[in-house]
């Protein structure tokens, strides 16, 4: 049974192949391969909620040499969101890519996004994760190149750049730990790990690398040029998916290796830059002219939120306070990346039926396109954290924990930014419901696009009521951080 | 021996510092590609002179596959940042 999780990264790797040789099917390629992981992530996770933890060594080598991949609640969730939101921008890119000539070059190239994203949750091996991380990049920049004009590609190539400087500091911190550990396993490296310099040396290096391939404030510069001119469906993944699980990877070298080397002031450090993030993020999203901006800085200040809840955790003693947080994490985490995903696929949509996304000239969205709209202002909700979406309740946990904990900087800061996240979100819809200047005839949607109504529903209703088995599992078969 | 390993093993320190920074500094792309060429030239030789066990013993296998895979990534990555470089070039012409 348990090989199950090699799939994931499988079957998207060979369709994306399948796809290079037979571009006249490439739409029908990736949508069953986007079916075929939502059903694989489904199954993963009732097998991880039944059976437990579930791990495999690849290739039959014992662990430490063969490619070992590993799976607990906090994995298959997170791959089941992967899925779903994988899904949901695959199909909208069927019509997004329609008579364009970029159409054969996304598919191949989204698969591999998409085996990249699983092989980084299910990898339990250092070496695995690093060439993870290096396909993640490598496809994530050459899909940012596919959107149009010189920006894109200006934004691709310091986005290159970039991945590769975080990628090489990530392989330095990996030699240290060789050279130190003579082991790569993460499960073995758990148990040894001691709190002496070139442990640190290697945190520190491990920790910066990727702050800087998930853009925490101050090392966010280079996300919302490339989130902004990327195609829609990929700015979409990359701002809920690709973002995200760099911050997964980070979360599990801190609570699941480096647990006893953290003290609490390296947990507030992070913590302040979190709250750097919501502020600033916030703020630059007021101020953007352009919807798909406006987006990106909202990831921004939506990952200092993660951050936020990172810093609490990685210092809570064990029980049911900590479970509750990092449950609200997991559940923020989701509901951020099922709203950010609408967002962007319903700004993809603007620009497509207007021809522009800028904010300020977006009179007459209401009436034009009803639907896409709709799917806008329930992703906003999520975003600013209104009930009864996963982000109320998951900040709410938050403010409640920090409290606990005598950090009452906290609830200032989430207080502030949602009320900032209220003003950029009120201020688009504003814009969007004021009759318009132009007399232009009216663009009406006849054949709308569900997938952003789809993933914002997900965001404010099913993760707002329903997320109570969330807990349930991560409580069953957390895995070793908790 | 062990005098070997730190030499080695410090010079491959050296070059991914400095490639580190060449990569960081506002220059051209083509300049910035190579020097993460460098660094990463750094880190496979700290790689390998990490698995030198002396000259009666064979190398630790393990860091020269790393290496292997790393070279793999290392020349992909230049490649296509080549090639976005040439269509950059294309695009400021027209």
């Amino acid at each position: 049974m348990t090989s199950l999780l090699i799939l994931p990264v499988a079957l998207p790797l060979l369709m994306s192949l399948l796809a290079l040789i037979w571009p006249a099917r490439v739409n029908q390629i990736g949508v069953a391969t986007g079916l075929l992981i939502v059903l694989i992530g489904s199954a993963i996770v009732a097998l991880v909620a039944g059976n437990g933890v579930q791990s495999q060594v690849l290739g039959g080598w014992q662990a430490g040499l063969g490619i070992a991949l590993y799976a607990d609640g906090l994995t298959a969730v997170m791959l089941l969101m992967s899925a779903l939101i994988g899904l949901a921008a695959s199909t909208f890119a069927c019509r997004y890519f329609a008579g364009k000539p970029t159409l054969v070059q996304f598919w191949p190239l989204w698969l591999l996004l998409q085996a990249a994203i699983s092989a980084l949750l299910l990898s339990a091996d250092l070496f695995n994760l690093y060439v993870a991380l290096e396909l993640l990049g490598l496809s994530a920049v050459a899909l940012t190149a596919l959107g149009s004009g010189r920006a894109a590609l200006k934004a691709a190539v310091d986005y290159l750049l970039l991945g590769l400087v975080g990628s090489l500091v990530f392989l330095a911190a990996v030699v240290l730990i060789y050279a130190r550990y003579g082991t790569l396993d993460m499960l073995l490296l758990g148990a040894m790990l001691q709190a002496e310099p070139i442990t640190w040396v290697a945190l520190a290096l491990f920790t910066t690398s990727l702050m800087l391939k998930c853009a925490l404030f101050p090392l966010h510069f280079w996300l919302p040029a490339v989130h902004a001119n990327a195609p829609a469906p990929v700015s979409a993944a990359l701002s809920a998916l690709v973002v995200k699980v760099v911050f997964y990877l980070l979360l599990r070298l801190w609570v699941d290796l480096f647990a006893p080397v953290i003290t609490p002031a390296l947990a507030s450090v992070l913590g302040v830059l979190g709250a750097a993030a919501i502020l600033w993020g916030s703020f630059c999203a007021i101020r953007a002219e352009r919807l798909k901006l406006l987006a990106a800085y909202s990831t921004i200040a939506q990952l200092g939120y993660l951050f936020l809840f990172f810093s609490l955790l990685v210092v809570m003693p064990e029980g049911a306070q900590r479970q509750l947080l990092y449950g609200a994490l997991l559940l923020f985490a989701l509901t951020h990346g099922f709203a950010k995903s609408a967002l962007f696929l319903a700004a993809g949509e603007v620009q497509q039926r207007l021809g522009h996304d800028r904010i300020a000239e977006l009179g007459g969205f209401a009436r034009a396109l009803p639907t896409t709209l709709f799917a806008t202002a329930l992703a906003g909700i999520a975003l600013i954290g209104l009930p009864p979406s996963g982000s109320f309740l998951a900040k709410w946990q938050l403010m409640a924990q920090a409290l606990s904990l005598g950090h009452w900087y906290v609830v200032l800061v989430v207080a502030l930014g949602s009320l900032l996240a209220c003003i950029y979100l009120f201020r688009l819809l504003g814009c969007a419901f004021s009759p318009g200047l132009d007399k232009a005839p009216p663009v009406v949607e006849r054949r709308a696009q569900l997938s952003p109504v789809m993933m914002a529903l997900i965001a404010t209703i099913v993760l707002g009521l329903g997320s109570h088995p969330l807990w349930q599992l991560l409580a069953d078969v957390g895995g070793g951080g908790v | 021996m062990l005098s070997a390993t730190l030499i080695y093993g410090l010079s491959g320190l050296g070059l991914f510092v400095v490639g580190l920074y060449g990569a960081l500094r506002p220059e051209s792309l083509l300049a910035r590609v190579l020097a993460v060429n460098v660094s990463s030239a750094g880190v496979f030789l700290m790689l390998v002179a990490l698995a030198y066990r002396g000259n009666d013993q064979l190398p630790d296998p393990l860091p020269h596959a790393l290496v292997l895979t790393g070279l793999v990534v290392a020349i992909s990555a230049t490649a296509l940042a080549l090639v976005l470089e040439r269509r950059l070039r294309e695009w400021g012409d027209d």
